[in-house]
């Protein structure tokens, strides 16, 4: 069905759209007309058409995968949908015996995604709040006050940061963050916000939702930052010389010439970051504490949901304990895509004049 | 009165100006700072337990001190090659498809759109639809399963690079090749995309380098084997995999070995990285512009 929309605009939108659009775009209707006549001389338009068509199916290919995996998500996951429906991620099962919920419980076949919402969310959220304010620090650094010469090698060393695989981080995390929190930071935040009942001492592995949040917090760091430098870059220059003009110190340059006409571009940069640290796994996984649990404290082990899907899809027990977990995955994927789509929107919104650059 | 007031204004604006500039650049500190701690970490632990052995032999069995990941890196290259195989050519077409044909089309936009997109998708998510596809109608985990998890979040990444590497090539180029009388196709292959290959080169090294420190999408479909094994129909060790199941293990020899195991994996995305800057940066496609 795709494919019959691709050749009309191919043959004949081509050569007339840029005459409808823009002075900019009048250069290249010249040369498209010097290349259409030389590409419809020769005897080759035979192969050309094949050529034509076997890339573009490779493109389509990219709408194939998102479709694929919807389908198959969706067809492997149908046993748990049949059986929970969409309660499956808000109600849980009532152990008649105690009276609390038993939310995983693969021996019974009970399942409910409602620990692993409440894992990802908070995790995510959290992250963001400890991520954003730095992210856009080091975007209003790097953009308006570093000196030339330190531009290129700290823009560098935020792009490996975004690089770093997260297998990395979290044996990083493992071992040097988490002691680091647990001998540290946990104690002091106990003492001081212990009566929030949001810190309590009675986890004493370091683990657990907060270990969770500052490993994402430095992942998704570089992404939210260079999006946002991007954005901030894209704002025209004629801004910051007017607002400077009128007498503003730096920081209103900032605050009224820059941020307010990026911040569109802003939050999508933040809304990109919001969907890799929800689809975050590995890191995670390795400090979250991994306990299909529901606790108002930050320090209390947790788990979300890729953490689950990565610690018990091998050795699921059943038909049913792997349909559900699948049925976690989907929600994942369509989650993130419409999080990610949203995001790109934004800052495609901001960046549309600005040049196309490699990340 | 009023001249007070003024210059107490004055001075408060220059004091949050300041503070501002503070802020920015402890923010930026604080952000190189993990790295620093990250990479002197992994150069620390890993470099002293990086030897011969690593590269040479299989792990030893628990309890025994030495051994190396010889299988896993095996392992890592054939589900790369594998990897590779399938993401390399659909993404080039890919990404000459909408460079050279949909240039400005709404077809191209909403592709590039759902690229961007799909580059987004938990990693973990590939790995379960692998697993629907190829695991669970064969019945048992292996080495194809991985690879075809891998190439299909290549495609994305490599889509997009090379066709912004192409959008780098001169008009001039591609007009002159077909004033020579080429075919359009014979044209685009050894002329633009010849003209672009240093550049997609690197992007498909990135990408080589994005998935070859893949964990999640691997977990249920190579599963990592602690033996030797490079048959594609059977479960296959990988370096990730073995990172991660070394590093929550409890032995210490395991753990250095986890180090000595991200050492490299950092060298190979480092150097990807840096090809890929010095490439883009450098400007070599745009010195005929």
């Amino acid at each position: 069905m795709p494919e019959i929309r691709i050749s009309r605009p191919q043959v004949k939108a081509e050569p007339q759209s840029p005459a409808v659009t823009e002075a900019a775009e009048t250069r290249k209707t010249e040369v498209s007309a010097v290349r259409k006549f030389l590409m419809s001389r020769g005897n080759s338009a035979f192969a050309d058409r094949c050529f034509h068509i076997l890339m573009v199916l490779c493109a389509l290919s990219i709408f194939g995968i998102v479709l694929f995996i919807l389908m198959e998500l969706m067809h492997t996951s149908s046993l748990a949908w049949n059986k929970f429906g969409i309660s499956f991620f808000f109600k849980a099962y009532m152990d008649p015996a105690t009276g609390l919920p038993s939310y995983w419980d693969p021996v019974n076949e009970h399942f409910s995604a409602i620990p692993f919402v409440y894992g990802t969310l908070v995790s995510s959220l959290l992250a963001l709040v400890l991520a954003v304010p730095l992210a856009i620090g080091v975007a209003i650094f790097l953009t308006e006050m570093c000196p030339g010469a330190l531009r290129g090698p700290l823009a560098f060393v935020t792009e490996l940061l975004a690089a770093i695989p997260s297998i990395v981080y979290g044996l990083w995390a493992v071992f040097i963050l988490v002691p680091l929190l647990r001998e540290h930071v946990n104690p002091m935040l106990i003492s001081t916000f212990g009566w929030t009942k949001l810190f309590d001492a009675d986890n004493p592995t370091g683990l657990g939702y907060l270990s969770a949040s500052v490993i994402l917090a430095i992942m998704i760091l570089p992404i939210i930052s260079s999006l946002t430098r991007e954005v901030m870059t894209a704002v025209p220059h004629s801004q910051r010389e007017a607002v400077l003009a009128l007498g503003a110190t730096r920081w209103e340059m900032i605050r009224t010439g820059v941020l307010r006409n990026a911040r569109i571009g802003i939050v999508g940069a933040v809304i990109l970051g919001l969907g890799r640290a929800l689809g975050e796994t590995m890191a995670v996984t390795m400090v979250i504490g991994n306990s299909p649990e529901i606790h108002r404290s930050l320090l209390a082990n947790g788990s979300s949901m890729s953490a689950v899907i990565a610690n018990e899809f091998a050795e699921a027990s059943g038909d049913m304990h792997r349909s559900a977990l699948i049925e976690i995955g989907l929600a994942l994927f369509i989650v993130t895509i419409i999080v990610n789509a949203l995001a790109r929107l934004l800052v495609w919104a901001v960046t549309r004049g600005a040049p196309a650059r490699v990340h | 009165m009023s001249v007070n007031q003024t210059s107490f204004r004055s001075k408060w604006r220059a004091f949050t100006d300041r503070m501002v500039t503070g802020l920015a650049i402890l923010a930026t500190l604080l952000v190189i700072a993990p790295l620093v701690a990250i990479f002197v970490y992994l150069i620390l632990k890993g470099a002293s337990s990086l030897n011969l052995a690593f590269f040479t032999q299989v792990p030893k069995p628990v309890g025994e001190v030495g051994g190396g990941m010889a299988n896993a890196v095996v392992g890592s290259a054939v589900l790369l090659a594998i990897a590779s195989l399938i993401g390399v050519p659909i993404g080039i077409g890919g990404g000459i498809y909408l460079a050279e044909f949909g240039r400005g089309t709404k077809l191209a936009n909403s592709i590039r759109f759902t690229a961007d997109v799909l580059n987004g998708v938990p990693s973990i998510v590939m790995g379960l639809a692998a697993y629907s596809l190829i695991v669970l109608p064969q019945g048992h985990f292996s080495a194809l399963s991985g690879g075809v998890a891998l190439g299909i979040m290549m495609i994305p990444t490599v889509c997009r690079t090379s066709e912004e590497m192409l959008l780098m090539v001169p008009n001039p180029i591609r007009e002159a090749a077909l004033g020579l009388g080429l075919p359009n196709w014979r044209a685009v292959l050894s002329i633009t995309v010849k003209t672009a290959s240093p550049g997609i080169i690197t992007g498909c090294m990135l990408a080589f380098a994005r998935v070859a420190g893949e964990t999640a999408p691997l977990i249920f479909t190579a599963l990592g084997n602690s033996f030797w094994s490079t048959s594609l129909n059977q479960p296959i060790a990988a370096l990730p995999l073995q990172i991660y199941v070394y590093a929550l293990s409890p032995y210490d020899d395991w753990h250095r070995l986890a180090w000595a195991g991200s050492l490299v994996l950092i060298a190979l995305i480092v150097l990807a990285v840096s090809l890929v800057r010095y490439v883009t940066s450098r400007g070599v496609l745009k010195g005929a512009s």
